[in-house]
C-alpha cells in the first residue's frame, strides 16, 4: 500500500557510507569488545532506527488525517460552536473515548485481522502502521479539540459577524490561531508514537523496540538495549527541540 | 438603517428563564450615531448582537435598510452580516496575522482579487493611522492601536453600519477620547451609521446624536442626546448623566455642616442645571432681585447635543426669608435645588 514513499533509509545508507573510510575497522574492533555487537549489529541497529523513523513519521501523517478533522469536529459540534450537534458530539466523542481506553498492545492484537484485510499482511512496519495510527488518532483529536478550546471565543464571533462560514471559520480562525498549541500537541503525539513503536516492535513490527527485545532482553545482550535506550533518548531530544523551535516561529503572543 | 421591532429575548439558564430583552423597539436613522447606554447586566450586549443576529430574538423583527433579515437563510445573511460591521471591547484581532492580513481578513473571506485587497488595506490602513505598522501583530500593539487595526478591518467590507460593542471600554481616557473622534470622523466622512453601546455617559455625551437607555432588559427612555441631557424623564438616566459630572462637598464645608438653621449659618445649596434653566442669567438675577448672594464653591458645566448642563454648589448668603424665595424661584425656572445643610 505504501509503495508510493520510496525506500527510507538514510542512517543505514550512513553506515554503508562510513564502512568505506579507514577508521571504520577500528570502530568495528571497538564496538565488538561489548557482548553482542559487530558489523552486522550495528547496520541493523541502523536499519532499524530508519524502520522507527518510518514508522513514526507514517502514523503521525496518518493520525493526523484521521484525527485532525475528528477534533475539529469534536470541537465544533459542541453546544453553542459553529456546528452546534449535540447527537454527532456524543456519538465522535463516545469513539474516540472508546479507542482511547484500548491499552495500545492490546488494540495492536486486537485489530490484527482489519490490518491484514487493509494491508495484506500484520507483520513488518508497513502493517504496523495501521495500529499505530489507529491508536493514535484519538490521542490527536482530542488534543486539536483542547488546542481549539484555547482559542477565544470573541475571536469565532468576530468571524461570524463578518460573514464567516464555518468552513472559514475552521481554516481562517481556528486553525492558525492554535497553531502553536497543535504543533506543541504533535511533539507530545510524537514522542507518544515512539512508545508505542516499542510497544508495536513486541509483536513483530520491527524497529527499535523489537531490537531490544529480541537481542536486547530475549537474546540478553544487555549492551544493544543501552544502545536502544540512548537512540531513543536522543531521538526524543531532537524532537522535542524540533517542536519547541518550530512553536516559537508560529508563536506571535 | 436600522429597525428593531419588539425584540424580546429569553435565555434558559440551569432551569430558570432569563428575559434578557424585554419588547425592545428601536430606529436608528440613517447617518446618525446612536447610543444605547445601560448599567452591566442591562441587557445591551445581547441586544447589539441581536442587530446582526449573532443572537436569534426570541421574538420581534429586525429590519436592516428596510429588509426583515431576522428569517433569513444562513447564505442571505452572510451577505447580510457583510454591510453590518462589528468592532469589541476587547478588539478580537486574529494574534496570528499581522496587522495588513488582520485587515484584509474580511476582504478574504469573500475572495476579493489579492491587489484590490492590498490597495484597499493599505487605503484603510492609512485612514486609521497606522502605516507604519502594517507588518506588526496585534501583541505588539497598544490597546487604542488595536481597536484602530479593529476599526479598519470592520470598515474593510464598506459597510453600511458599525456596531460598537463596548469598543472603548477597555482603553484609557484619552485613547478613548481619539478612537470615539476617530469614529466621529468615520461617521462624517463616509456617512457611516454607527449604533454602540455603553455603559459610559462620557462616550453618549462626546460623539452620540440619539440616545436610549436600557435597563434590566427594558428601553427605559430614548431621545436626542440633547432632549436627554436637558429633560431626562428616568431616575436611571439622570444617573447616568451625573456620572458625567463630579461634584463633592469640599472637606472642610463638611467639617461644619449642620443639618438644622441656626441664626448666623446660611444654607449649602446643590443646584442642578438643565438645557432650559442654564440660559438664564439666575444667579445675578436671584441676587438682585431677593438680595442674595451666592458663594459659588464648586461647578461643573458641560455642553452636550447642542444643550448646556451641569452642577453648582453654592453658599446662599442672605436673609433666612429670602433665601427661601430664591430657591423657590430657582425652582420655578427649571432648576432643580437641593439645601444640602447649613454652614
Amino acid at each position: 500500500m505504501f509503495d508510493f514513499i520510496p525506500s527510507f533509509k538514510p542512517f543505514e545508507s550512513l553506515v554503508l557510507y562510513l564502512s568505506h573510510f579507514e577508521f571504520w575497522s577500528d570502530f568495528i574492533a571497538f564496538v565488538s569488545s561489548f557482548d553482542g555487537f559487530s558489523e552486522a549489529m550495528i547496520i541493523k541497529i541502523a536499519q532499524s532506527t530508519d524502520d522507527t523513523i518510518y514508522m513514526v513519521s507514517l502514523s503521525v501523517f496518518f493520525g493526523l488525517l484521521i484525527g485532525l478533522p475528528i477534533g475539529v469536529l469534536l470541537f465544533t459540534t459542541r453546544k453553542g460552536q459553529i456546528l452546534d450537534c449535540t447527537i454527532l458530539n456524543n456519538l465522535i466523542s463516545f469513539a474516540a473515548n472508546f479507542f482511547r481506553s484500548i491499552p495500545f498492545i492490546i488494540l495492536i492484537v486486537w485489530i490484527l485481522p482489519f490490518t491484514a484485510l487493509l494491508m495484506g499482511t500484520f507483520i513488518g512496519k508497513q502493517a504496523a502502521v495501521v495500529p499505530l495510527s489507529i491508536g493514535v488518532a484519538p490521542l490527536v483529536a482530542r488534543m486539536i479539540e483542547n488546542a481549539l478550546l484555547e482559542v477565544p471565543k470573541g475571536l469565532i464571533e468576530a468571524a461570524r459577524s463578518m460573514g464567516a462560514t464555518p468552513l472559514q471559520i475552521i481554516y481562517k480562525v481556528l486553525l492558525p490561531e492554535s497553531l502553536p498549541v497543535i504543533v506543541n500537541s504533535m511533539t507530545i503525539t510524537l514522542i507518544t508514537l515512539t512508545g508505542y513503536i516499542a510497544m508495536a516492535g513486541a509483536v513483530g513490527a520491527g524497529g527499535l523496540g523489537q531490537l531490544a527485545i529480541q537481542y536486547g532482553y530475549i537474546s540478553h545482550k544487555p549492551a544493544i538495549t543501552d544502545s536502544v535506550v540512548y537512540i531513543l533518548v536522543i531521538f526524543t531530544f531532537f524532537i522535542q527541540f524540533l517542536g519547541n523551535t518550530i512553536v516559537k516561529r508560529v508563536t506571535h503572543h | 438603517m436600522i429597525k428593531l421591532e419588539h425584540i424580546s429575548k429569553t435565555f434558559e439558564q440551569n432551569k430558570t428563564i432569563i428575559h434578557a430583552l424585554k419588547d425592545i423597539s428601536l430606529h436608528v436613522p440613517e447617518g446618525k450615531i446612536y447610543g444605547v447606554i445601560g448599567k452591566s447586566g442591562a441587557g445591551k450586549s445581547t441586544l447589539i448582537r441581536c442587530v446582526n443576529l449573532l443572537e436569534k430574538p426570541t421574538s420581534g423583527k429586525i429590519f436592516f435598510d428596510n429588509q426583515d433579515i431576522t428569517h433569513l437563510s444562513n447564505r442571505k445573511l452572510i451577505e447580510v452580516r457583510r454591510k453590518i460591521s462589528m468592532i469589541f471591547q476587547h478588539f478580537n484581532l486574529l494574534s496570528s496575522r499581522t496587522v495588513f492580513d488582520n485587515i484584509a481578513f474580511p476582504l478574504e473571506l469573500n475572495r476579493t482579487p489579492k491587489a484590490v485587497i492590498k490597495q484597499k488595506v493599505n487605503e484603510l490602513i492609512a485612514l486609521v493611522g497606522l502605516s507604519e505598522k502594517a507588518n506588526v501583530y496585534p501583541a505588539n500593539l497598544s490597546g487604542g492601536q488595536k481597536q484602530r487595526v479593529a476599526i479598519a478591518r470592520a470598515l474593510a467590507s464598506d459597510p453600511k453600519v458599525l456596531l460598537c460593542d463596548e469598543a472603548t471600554s477597555a482603553l484609557d481616557p484619552e485613547t478613548t477620547r481619539s478612537i470615539l473622534e476617530l469614529l466621529k470622523d468615520i461617521n462624517q466622512k463616509l456617512g457611516l451609521t454607527i449604533l454602540l453601546i455603553t455603559h459610559e455617559m462620557d462616550v453618549v455625551k462626546q460623539i452620540c446624536d440619539q440616545v436610549a437607555v436600557i435597563s434590566n432588559g427594558e428601553l427605559v427612555e430614548q431621545s436626542s442626546v440633547g432632549e436627554m441631557f436637558s429633560h431626562a424623564k428616568t431616575d436611571i438616566a439622570r444617573q447616568f448623566i451625573q456620572s458625567t459630572l463630579h461634584l463633592t462637598i469640599p472637606d472642610d464645608y463638611l467639617a461644619r455642616l449642620t443639618p438644622e438653621h441656626k441664626e448666623g449659618l446660611n444654607p449649602l445649596v446643590r443646584m442642578e442645571f438643565t438645557g432650559v434653566s442654564v440660559d438664564l442669567p439666575l444667579l445675578s438675577q436671584i441676587a438682585k432681585e431677593f438680595e442674595v448672594d451666592s458663594n459659588i464653591i464648586s461647578a461643573q458645566m458641560d455642553y452636550a447635543g447642542g444643550v448646556k448642563f451641569g452642577l453648582m454648589l453654592t453658599e446662599m448668603k442672605g436673609k433666612q426669608k429670602s433665601t427661601a424665595s430664591a430657591i423657590a424661584f430657582l425652582e420655578k425656572n427649571n432648576t432643580k435645588v437641593e439645601v444640602l445643610g447649613y454652614v
